[in-house]
């Protein structure tokens, strides 16, 4: 997301802020939890762009990762189940000045609120989506979520889970419209940062997911990936992500992925083992859909007026002789 | 000459297969009628499928026109002229009760001598039929005598039959012409001309060859007066209230209205937004509420129904939304087309735990466009969803009203943007009305969470006893406060006697004709119609308590004591008003439904009061 030059220089000249100017109560999530780690790098995010805290929404449905709104303090809208995508087009159509997140789980976007995940792609409204995946539902205490790996056993799978995993990547790139998929994991702080960095400058829907760490119920998942780097492959590009000296010399399984190409983009997303990290996709060009729409168009009680005059006229039957 | 017959009023259907324009007839004639002063009322026929087959009995479109020379409020009993294209959708008429015993009816007679014999002899033998049944069945050639005229008969009748019923009911021809002028105002001066010569061949041909004509006695309007149908009204009653987005997803018979908008409502800054579901429209709304201006969504009852928990939402956050629901037949996919009252219950406690909205039904095509200003300063002040019923009647019954004088009033203030006051929390409730002052995006130091969560004062999300009943509390007192301000609606007719007649939504117009003319012969009779239904103003139970019976009258399923045996005191259903006036007022009240999937009628509520009077005790 980005935002007009004028007020970018505005804020950056008024306003300094602090970490602690975007941060509210104490998290409740467990230790270890990866949605602690995307907290974090969200008020990072905020402070480095200077965002208003007045002027920044994050929006959310239900489960753990929903949480995350009440621990900024920023405005906040903690939703229902499933709903957080289009609450947050309704805000943003509402007010397109507003600087709009959305944080959602696997079982939140990709399960109860499915259909409103393609069709928010395809309305390409100006959001930084986070999608916090835990392959499982957290705050229901272990039950399968669309992302689970086959077998996973949890407490509606006891024998372990019957279907192959949903992948959200590829579904993602598949939708028309789609302008902006990333892929990032909590445990690699430096490289979650510079993914929402970009998606947030991007315009458009950008849409990241990010592997998140489960400890409670998903305990010592993620290890494998977490100690051996080569299973872990970084997507670089001039216009994509560039790699710090100390990233890369860790990380060095890296791909050279040029974000425009969509169908490399889908070729990469569908390889799940080595993990993808990177911009796997933008298109700067796709127009919002509030931006097609007009929203926040200057209204005046004028303009109302004499739209309703006009419209009356067609329906009016006028006395002979009456005034017009 | 022949002389014209005067009459207080009169019923005249025009019916046709889908597509050759007898709704367009209808609505013209209305119009017209309207310009010269009648009262008028239009009621829509249509056919449950988009392209039912030709000549079908269930295929029947159109409309029917109830003109008066007093005020018009409903569409009235029985038809008493009948204009049809063929034999069968005539029939779907006759069978559905829809003709006056001995009504008059004009038949395209050319069926008679189709080439088709199976065509030919369906048509002679329905005739026979009608004829033996004591109608009154003259055959018409409309297309042959519109052949004179144009290639295509079948696209130009009905504008023949416009000016053979202007004829019929004295209608002056200029006014007429005038219409169709206006009628088809998009098109070419050629198809103008074109159609106005097949009004003036009508309008001839019945000079000539009918041996009836009726003049209905008009005054003719000294204020502008608009006329157009519920839904349109709804529509432009938004773009008036100041609202600016409206999310919706389509859905008979709440669609028209969305259609109408989107047509009209960019012009004026607003912005309609067809969701993928209505569950993303009602939360697209809450989301647009809560940023800024209050906004509307639109939709009929299986839409509502996915609406619950965003209502649930909007009330627990409390955040203002104006919900429009054109009921129709129920449950579940019911009758798309055809109207009911059946959403009343679920509207008002439909989403889980104790969710307190306002509920305001609409009674006429006047009040379709008032009652969204209304809703949407309701919603703004008390932080509430308000809750507009209508019914599928009234989303296409067309009645004339003075013509709306706009005032600057019915608009929204600006969003609030200023800085919020130090110390001020999100839910600073105020003790006795429960009202609080929303902080909106963009209002600096306002920063919080809403959540639907139970949440103490600052929107924390808060699980304790005490927090819990907090909200509770200040959340159902809004309705209390709103209660306060509200007047109770007038008695129509004597304030006490032997029945009470309560209604709401559409059906007011019938039950109060009904009323005024067991009145007039003698009856203790009045009627009391509610608009607000939650909050209930003051006053009723007293209204309720000066009469020997009460009895609401209502469109919708309840149970029959007299018809069904197993039907007691103790099991009995109750209809949806007649419930909650018991349980408020601790009144015996009785409930008289029909679920036909029609407007309620004068006749039937006629009945229903005369059954009431008769009955020595309320059954139970
Ligand atoms: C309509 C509805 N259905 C079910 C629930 C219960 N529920 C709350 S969160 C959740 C799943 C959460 O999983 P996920 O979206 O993956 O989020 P996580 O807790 O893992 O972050 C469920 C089923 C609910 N709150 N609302
Ligand atoms: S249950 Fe899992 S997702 Fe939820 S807070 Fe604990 S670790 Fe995080
Ligand atoms: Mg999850």
């Amino acid at each position: 997301m980005t935002m007009e030059v004028t007020r970018c220089l505005l804020q950056a000249s008024d306003e300094r802020h602090e970490l602690g100017d975007y941060e509210q109560g104490v998290p409740r999530w467990c230790n270890g939890c990866g949605d602690n780690g995307i907290l974090t790098t969200m008020q990072r995010l905020c402070r480095d762009n200077d965002l208003a805290p007045e002027r920044t929404v994050f929006v959310s449905g239900i489960g753990c990762s929903s949480r995350l709104p009440h621990y900024m303090h920023t405005y906040g809208f903690h939703g229902t189940h499933g709903r957080a995508l289009p609450i947050a087009e309704g805000v943003k159509m509402a007010r397109p000045d507003l600087t709009v997140f959305v944080s959602t789980g696997d079982g939140d976007c990709l399960s109860i609120g499915a259909a409103h995940w393609i069709h928010a792609l395809r309305y390409n409204m100006d959001l930084t989506v986070l999608l916090h995946d835990n392959r499982i539902y957290g705050l229901t205490k272990k039950q399968a979520s669309p992302t689970s790996p086959l077998g996973t056993k949890s407490n509606t799978t006891p024998q372990g889970s019957y279907l192959e995993a949903l992948n959200p990547l590829t579904v993602t790139l598949g939708v028309a419209n789609v302008s902006f998929v990333a892929q990032a994991v909590d445990w690699i702080p430096e490289l979650l940062y510079d993914i929402l960095t970009a998606a947030y400058r991007h315009r458009g829907l950008s849409f990241v997911r990010i592997v998140q760490r489960c400890p409670e119920f998903m305990p010592g998942f993620f290890d494998p990936w977490m100690q051996d780097p080569r299973r872990t492959l970084i997507l670089r590009h001039a216009s994509g992500l560039t790699l710090s000296p100390a990233i890369a010399k860790t990380y060095t399984n890296q791909l050279e992925h040029d974000p425009s190409d969509i169908h490399r983009a889908r070729e990469i997303a569908s390889d799940e083992e080595p993990i993808p990290v990177g911009i796997l996709y933008r298109d700067d060009d796709v127009p919002c859909y509030e931006d097609v729409r007009h929203a926040g168009a200057v209204r005046t009680a004028e303009q109302v007026r004499r739209g309703l005059a006009a419209e009356l006229d067609r329906f009016t039957i006028w006395p002979d002789g009456a005034e017009r | 000459m022949k002389e014209a017959v005067t009459l207080g009023e009169h019923i005249v259907e025009i019916v046709s297969d889908s597509g050759e324009g007898a709704q367009r007839c209808g609505q013209s004639l209305g119009a017209i009628a309207a310009k010269s002063g009648n009262g008028v009322w239009t009621v829509e026929i249509i056919p449950a499928e988009i392209q039912p087959p030709a000549r079908s009995i269930a295929g029947a479109s159109g409309n029917r026109v109830r003109l008066g020379a007093r005020r018009v409020t409903n569409g009235g009993d029985q038809a008493d002229l009948v204009v049809a294209f063929n034999e069968q959708v005539l029939l779907g008429r006759v069978q559905a009760e829809e003709l006056r015993p001995g009504a008059t009816i004009l038949l395209e007679g050319r069926w008679r001598n189709d080439r088709d014999p199976l065509v030919a002899s369906a048509y002679a033998e329905t005739y026979d039929e009608l004829v033996g049944l004591g109608y009154r069945v003259l055959e018409i050639p409309m297309e042959r005598e519109c052949l004179k005229l144009v290639p295509d008969p079948r696209r130009g009748k009905n504008m023949f039959v416009l000016g053979m019923l202007c004829g019929i009911y004295s209608l002056d021809l200029e006014l007429a012409r005038e219409q169709v002028a206006i009628t088809f105002g998009k098109k070419d001066a050629k198809v103008i001309a074109t159609n106005v010569k097949l009004l003036e061949a009508g309008f001839a041909w019945a000079e000539e060859n009918l041996d009836f004509k009726y003049r209905i006695p008009a005054v003719r309007a000294t204020e502008p007066q608009v006329v157009m149908n519920g839904n349109t009204a709804l529509a432009l009653g938004i773009l008036a209230s100041g609202m600016e987005i409206c999310a919706m997803y389509p859905i008979t018979p709440a669609t028209s209205a969305s259609h109408y908008l989107s047509e009209v409502f960019e012009r004026v800054g607003g912005i309609v937004h067809q969701a993928e579901d209505e569950i993303a429209a009602c939360a697209f709304a809450i989301g647009a509420s809560y940023a800024g201006k209050v906004a509307v969504t639109i939709t009929s009852g299986p839409g509502y129904s996915l609406k619950q928990e965003g209502i649930g939402l909007a009330a627990m956050a409390e955040i203002p939304l104006v919900v429009v629901d054109v009921q129709r037949g129920g449950p579940s996919t019911g009758l798309p087309t055809k109207a009911e009252q059946g959403d009343l219950l679920a509207v008002l406690f439909g989403t889980h735990g104790d969710a307190p909205k306002v509920v305001y039904a609409v009674s006429g095509i006047e009040d379709c466009f008032y009652a969204m200003i209304t809703a949407r300063k309701i919603a703004e002040t008390f932080n509430m969803v308000v809750v507009v019923l209508s019914d599928a009647s009234l989303a296409t019954a067309q009645q004339p009203f003075p013509r709306p004088v706009f005032s600057e009033d019915w608009l929204a203030a600006p969003v609030d943007q200023t800085p919020v006051p130090p110390g001020a929390r999100p839910y600073d409730w105020d003790a006795s009305t429960g009202l609080v002052r929303r902080f909106i995006p963009g209002q600096p130091g306002g920063m919080h969470t809403v959540t639907g969560l139970a949440h103490d004062r600052e929107s924390h999300v808060a699980y304790d006893p005490q927090s819990n009943e907090d909200g509770l509390r200040h959340r159902s007192l809004k309705l209390a406060a709103l209660q306060k301000t509200l007047r109770c609606p007038p008695v129509f007719g004597a304030a006490e006697g032997d029945l009470l007649v309560v209604g709401w939504g559409s059906s007011k117009g019938a039950i109060e004709e009904a009323v005024e003319g067991l009145r007039a012969e003698g009856h203790r009779v009045s009627a009391l119609h509610l608009g607000f239904i939650q909050p209930m103003p003051s006053g009723i139970g007293d209204i309720l308590r000066r009469f020997g019976k009460v009895m609401t009258v209502e469109s919708s399923w309840a149970d029959r004591p007299a018809e069904d045996p197993i039907v007691d005191a103790d099991n009995r259903r109750y209809s949806a008003l007649a419930m909650l006036l018991r349980s408020r007022y601790l009144v015996d009240v009785d409930c008289w439904t029909e679920a036909r999937g029609r407007p309620i009628t004068p006749g039937s509520v006629r009945s229903a009061i005369l059954g009431a009077l008769a009955r020595e005790a309320v059954p139970a």
